[in-house]
C-alpha cells in the first residue's frame, strides 16, 4: 500500500491537543476526496477513540500522553492509538443497545467506531487500538 | 475562562414549548459537551421548563458524551412531568441514533414545525 501520508507524534494527554490531531487527519482526508461519509466516521471514531485514550486509558493524567500512529493512502487509512494505561479487555463492555443499557450515558463509543470503520482492533494489552477504513463509494452504505 | 461563558444553544419560546438550538456545528471535545449539557441542564432544574424542543439544525457532529447528556437531560425532563422532543436531525447524525438504538429512546421529528405539532 502507497501511503500519501505518513506520520507519527506523540501528543499530552489532553483534549485540544487530541483535537489538533483530528483536524490534521480529516484535512487530509478531505483533500484526498474521501466521501462525507467517510470523513465524519473518522471524525467520530478519532474523537471516540481519543477521547477513551486521554480519560479511561490515561485516567485523565496530565503526566501522561497519547501516541498517534497515521497512515493514509488514496484508497484507505490506517490509524494506531495508544495510551499509557493498563488497557482493558473490550469483549467486556456491556452492549449499550441492550434494554437495561438504553438509558446509560455512556459505554457507547466502541460501538460507533465499529459501526463507521471497517476495522476496529485493539492491540497489546488493550491499550492501543487501530483503526482502519477502506474508501467508500460515497453512497449511504 | 471566556469559553465557560459562551452561549451554546439559543432559546426561543413558542407557547409553552421552550425551543433550544444548538448554536455549534460540533459537539465534541469533553469541555465543550460538559459547558453544553450544563447549559441544557439548567433550561430544566432552574428554570423548570417542561416541554422542550432541542433543534439539531446547526449539528454536523457529535460524539457519545454528547448522547450521554442528551439521555441525562432526558431523564431530568420526564422526572419534571415533562416532555423532550428532538428535530431536524442530520441523516450521519440519525444514523448515529440509530445505531445506539437511541432512537427508540428519544421522539424525534423531521422539523421544528412537526415537532411543535400537538406538543
Amino acid at each position: 500500500m502507497a501511503w500519501v501520508e505518513q506520520f507519527e507524534t506523540t501528543i499530552p494527554n489532553d483534549t485540544a491537543a487530541a483535537i489538533e490531531v483530528q483536524e490534521r487527519i480529516v484535512s487530509r482526508l478531505e483533500e484526498l476526496g474521501y466521501p462525507p461519509r467517510d470523513v465524519f466516521g473518522c471524525r467520530l471514531a478519532l474523537e471516540e477513540a481519543l477521547v477513551n485514550a486521554i480519560k479511561h486509558g490515561n485516567d485523565n493524567d496530565p503526566s501522561k500522553s497519547v501516541r498517534v500512529k497515521c497512515c493514509i493512502g488514496a484508497e484507505s487509512f490506517a490509524i494506531e492509538i495508544e495510551d499509557e494505561g493498563p488497557g482493558f479487555e473490550p469483549q467486556d463492555v456491556p452492549d449499550p443497545t441492550a434494554e437495561e443499557n438504553l438509558e446509560k450515558p455512556s459505554g457507547r463509543g466502541i460501538m460507533l467506531m465499529r459501526a463507521f470503520m471497517t476495522r476496529v482492533d485493539y492491540q497489546g494489552r488493550g491499550n492501543r487500538v487501530l483503526l482502519e477504513k477502506a474508501r467508500g463509494n460515497g453512497d449511504d452504505e | 475562562m471566556a469559553s465557560t461563558s459562551h452561549r451554546k444553544i439559543d432559546v426561543e419560546e413558542i407557547g409553552d414549548v421552550t425551543v433550544a438550538r444548538f448554536v455549534d456545528r460540533k459537539i465534541l471535545d469533553e469541555t465543550n459537551i460538559q459547558i453544553v449539557g450544563n447549559q441544557l441542564f439548567t433550561l430544566v432544574d432552574d428554570e423548570g421548563r417542561r416541554k422542550i424542543v432541542l433543534d439539531f439544525n446547526n449539528v454536523e457532529y457529535l460524539s457519545s458524551a454528547a448522547l450521554g447528556k442528551l439521555i441525562t437531560l432526558d431523564k431530568k425532563v420526564k422526572a419534571n412531568g415533562g416532555k423532550l422532543r428532538l428535530c431536524s436531525v442530520r441523516p450521519e447524525i440519525y444514523e448515529v441514533f440509530a445505531i445506539t438504538r437511541l432512537n427508540k429512546l428519544f421522539d424525534m421529528y423531521d422539523d421544528q414545525e412537526k415537532a411543535l405539532e400537538g406538543f
